[in-house]
């Protein structure tokens, strides 16, 4: 759906094939019983396909098959919504994005290079500015030469128990006139005064948790990036998380609908296939319809945000705000299309059905991301006047 | 491909150069395209606006801008698709001849490169290409829309003439248009399809009589044409007798690349922007009325614009996939479907966004003007061209492989059922 170059062709492929043989619909069943669905052994195997470096720059240990490694990891990102793959792709890929752009070989080469070889994974602990989950904070407090980490970070994707959590926290920079500056700080899980507690969710797979910090004592080399730059970094890291879901849910959406155009071919009802009816045709043309302009959204937006381009803010935006907003509305239609068998357990849309949902509403729901363009648009136009009256 | 051929950037650059020593800035406040004027024009304006086109497509003539991917011995440039797209960037800002990109070289001017004799293209190409003559479309007709397979205007031999009688309808442009593409039947007997020839006439034919249609927006541009007995020679004729089918493909095709992706139409198609539905104008107007600060009102413009960047995203997408064979031509229908479907709800999202504004205005708010009467001929974006619903038919068809409709069409065409009102045939 994305691939552009052989290179790519490759990448998804053997990515397809090994969630295909690891993670069969039956095998997602089974994993829906379990507290941890984390496997160390079949993550470093997938991080061996290259999972995990994509983002990083070559100079930092990565590199990409393309030259834009985003446009590279959504192939990937979309396998993974195609199998409702469990394992925290898209964090683990945003904060090695993070530490290959703003950390530095002696701070965070050790850290990044687990991430490349699978040995561990990572969680971007972001806070929402609205939404149920607003306001919780993360304060840093100096000790030494390092900082003292308290607070909150209400949900992050669950992975390896000896990962890394990237969060933004306050109080111990100031900006240039004297306001408190965010930073970044990355925190090893198994730190002490970390606390995990598990959330439910609806993903079959993927398992969330809340995270305390108590204390936590890092060393100076855990800030990420220069003194205060979290807020900034965190727009990138957005647009970032955006696509990839964004990806993932294209993934959903075209297992759903390829389910659901062989379901109208081989079901008869009044002697007839169910895809003969125009009604039926019509809505699988709009529904067709929807996964391309899905698709194409999210590629351009891509690669947009590979290049580093001006407006890639607001083609991640579009892409959520699109996306997350239609993604579960196909696939909900597909299981009304599919009539009783589509809400029982034992068939396989809500699989997809689940993904599609989780990855539309964390890191900032479809209508947050609608509100960020607009945003984006003012500040672009007020820019262009105020160039317009020099 | 010759190897002395200029380089893309070495003919932006002389593009970019000509065109600011000869062409004149656009007015982005009027929107000319005719369909989309709040304040109607007069049929002198129209004209004027007519002959200024013609001017600025001459003066892209004679800089060696007109025609960029036209052969060059029918007075084109004889360049690629880069090219022109290149010149297309270029163009930006700058007034030129829009209202006439389709229909006179999508599909007209296409079709006959395609189809046409080489003393057919030698004679009308070159004066296309000049803004000598604009071409049109008779196409549909008033017993039919999406069926245009179904045309019963018909042509009747008589030597080496032929002689049409019939009506067609939804004529862009058609009273200040010079010579016309007319697809007629030419066979009762045979299967509907097998049974047409597209034939090339002047809209001054004697016993062509033309009749403007007036849209619930004012608009005048539409024209119904009634053929009575109009003479056209058989050198005119494009393409094979009873072949005309073959030809309409081809013909429907280019019509439908109005939305991107035609390698000869210059700008960006044929208006220069969204107009009201522009972000930036939706923002303006938000901030006039006070509402910009409101979390319903940002909604809408975000959707809005949302809407519009997947379009684009979109239309490029499935160009590029049907140029590098990854989806067939008949892809183009999911670009028309969302194109469709997505301008009608952004004029939605403006008549809201404007409230009273956009449907009672003082003089001169031209701008509240175009949204409130652009939601009258919303329509227009999912009707125009082909369909919605032809397009999910293509889609689900053609795309999908579910199964045809049934057809009651199958025989011969004299024998098939056309309803109470049909008028016309034999």
């Amino acid at each position: 759906m994305f691939t552009q170059t052989a290179d790519q062709d490759l990448l998804e492929a053997t990515t397809e094939q090994y969630l295909e043989a690891t993670y069969p619909p039956t095998r997602i069943r089974e994993l829906a019983r379990q507290d941890s669905t984390f496997d160390p052994v079949l993550w470093k195997r997938g991080a061996e396909l290259g999972w995990t470096s994509l983002l990083v720059p070559e100079g930092s240990g990565g590199g990409s098959v393309s030259g834009n490694g985003l446009a590279d990891l959504l192939a990937v990102a979309f396998q993974f919504g195609r199998h409702a793959a469990p394992g925290p792709l898209i964090g683990t890929n945003v904060v090695a994005a993070a530490l290959g752009r703003w950390g530095s070989k002696e701070r965070h080469g050790g850290p990044l290079a687990e991430l490349f070889d699978g040995a561990a994974t990572a969680a971007w602990g972001y806070s929402p500015r609205t939404g149920p989950r607003a306001g919780a904070a993360v304060r840093a407090g100096r000790s030494g030469d390092g900082f003292l980490l308290d607070g909150v970070v209400p949900c992050v994707e669950s992975g390896a128990p000896n990962g890394y959590l990237l969060v933004a926290a306050s109080g111990s920079d100031t900006t240039a006139d004297g306001d408190d500056a965010r930073s970044h700080y990355l925190v090893p899980l198994d730190a002490p005064g970390v606390r995990t507690s598990p959330l439910g969710g609806i993903d079959l797979t993927r398992r969330h948790a809340a995270v305390t910090l108590q204390e936590v004592a890092v060393a100076a080399n855990a800030q990420v990036g220069e003194p205060g730059s979290a807020d900034d970094h965190d727009e990138l890291l957005l647009d970032l998380t955006a696509v990839l879901q964004a990806g993932e849910i294209v993934g959903a959406m075209e297992r759903a609908f390829a389910m659901t155009l062989r379901w109208v071919n081989d079901r008869y009802s009044f002697g007839r296939p169910l895809g003969s009816y125009q009604e039926i045709k019509h809505r699988m043309a709009d529904l067709r319809t929807q996964l391309e302009a899905s698709a194409a959204v999210t590629e351009k937006a891509a690669r947009r945000v590979g290049e580093g381009t001006p407006d890639a803010h607001s083609w991640a935006s579009a892409a959520k705000a699109h996306v997350g907003r239609v993604g579960p509305e196909v696939i909900q239609d597909c299981v009304q299309l599919h009539g009783g068998i589509g809400i029982t357990f034992e068939h396989d849309l809500h699989l997809y059905l689940r993904r599609a949902t989780v990855d539309a509403q964390l890191f900032g729901t479809p209508a947050t991301f609608t509100d960020r363009l607009v945003g984006l648009t003012e500040t672009a136009l007020a820019a262009t006047a105020q160039d317009g009256g020099k | 491909m010759s190897e002395t051929m200029i380089d893309v950037d070495e003919f932006a650059a002389r593009a970019r150069a000509w065109l600011a020593e000869n062409m004149p800035p656009a007015n982005p406040d009027r929107d000319t395209f005719f369909l989309y004027a709040a304040t109607h024009p007069t049929d002198e304006e129209v004209l004027a606006r007519a002959a200024t086109c013609r001017e600025l497509q001459r003066r892209l003539f004679d800089g060696g801008f007109a025609g960029i991917c036209v052969p060059t011995r029918y007075g084109g440039q004889g360049l690629t698709p880069a090219h022109q797209a290149a010149f297309n960037r270029e163009i930006k800002g700058y007034d030129y001849p829009a209202e006439i990109q389709a229909s006179t070289f999508i599909p007209c001017m296409a079709v006959l490169l395609e189809f046409g004799t080489e003393e057919q293209k030698q004679r009308h190409i070159p004066r296309m290409l000049r803004g000598e003559e604009i071409w049109v479309q008779l196409l549909s007709e008033p017993g039919g829309g999406s069926d245009a397979a179904g045309a019963v205007t018909t042509a009747t031999r008589d030597g080496d003439r032929w002689i049409l009688n019939g009506s067609k309808v939804w004529t862009t442009s058609g009273w200040w248009g010079d010579w016309a593409l007319c697809l007629a039947r030419t066979n009762w007997d045979v299967a509907k399809h097998q049974g047409l020839t597209v034939f090339s006439l002047p809209m001054s034919a004697p016993g062509l009589a033309i009749s403007q249609i007036e849209l619930v927006n004012g608009s005048k541009d539409f024209c119904q044409e009634f053929l009575t007995d109009v003479v056209v020679p058989d050198a005119d004729r494009i393409g094979d007798v009873d072949a005309g089918w073959n030809v309409m493909g081809r013909w429907l095709y280019h019509e439908r690349t109005i939305s991107g992706g035609s390698p000869y139409v210059t700008g960006g198609g044929n208006r220069p922007n969204d107009g009201p539905y522009e972000p930036a104008a939706m923002i303006a107007a938000a901030r006039r009325l006070g509402t910009i600060d409101d979390s319903r009102t940002r909604a809408l413009l975000g959707e809005a614009q949302t809407s519009s960047l997947v379009l684009r995203a979109l239309v490029e997408s499935v160009t590029r996939k049907m140029a590098g064979g990854v989806l067939p031509h008949h892809a183009a229908a999911m670009t028309r479907l969302f194109g469709g479907t997505s301008n009608a709800r952004r004029a939605a999202i403006a008549t809201e966004l404007y409230g009273g504004a956009g449907v009672v205005w003082a003089p001169g708010e031209e701008t509240a003007a175009q949204v409130g009467l652009g939601y009258l001929t919303r329509q227009a974006a999912c009707i125009g061209g082909g369909t919605t619903e032809m397009a999910r038919n293509v889609i689900a068809e053609r795309l999908l492989g579910l199964p045809r409709e049934q057809r009651a069409d199958t025989g011969a065409f004299r024998d098939v059922p056309r309803g109470p009102q049909a008028t016309g045939g034999q």
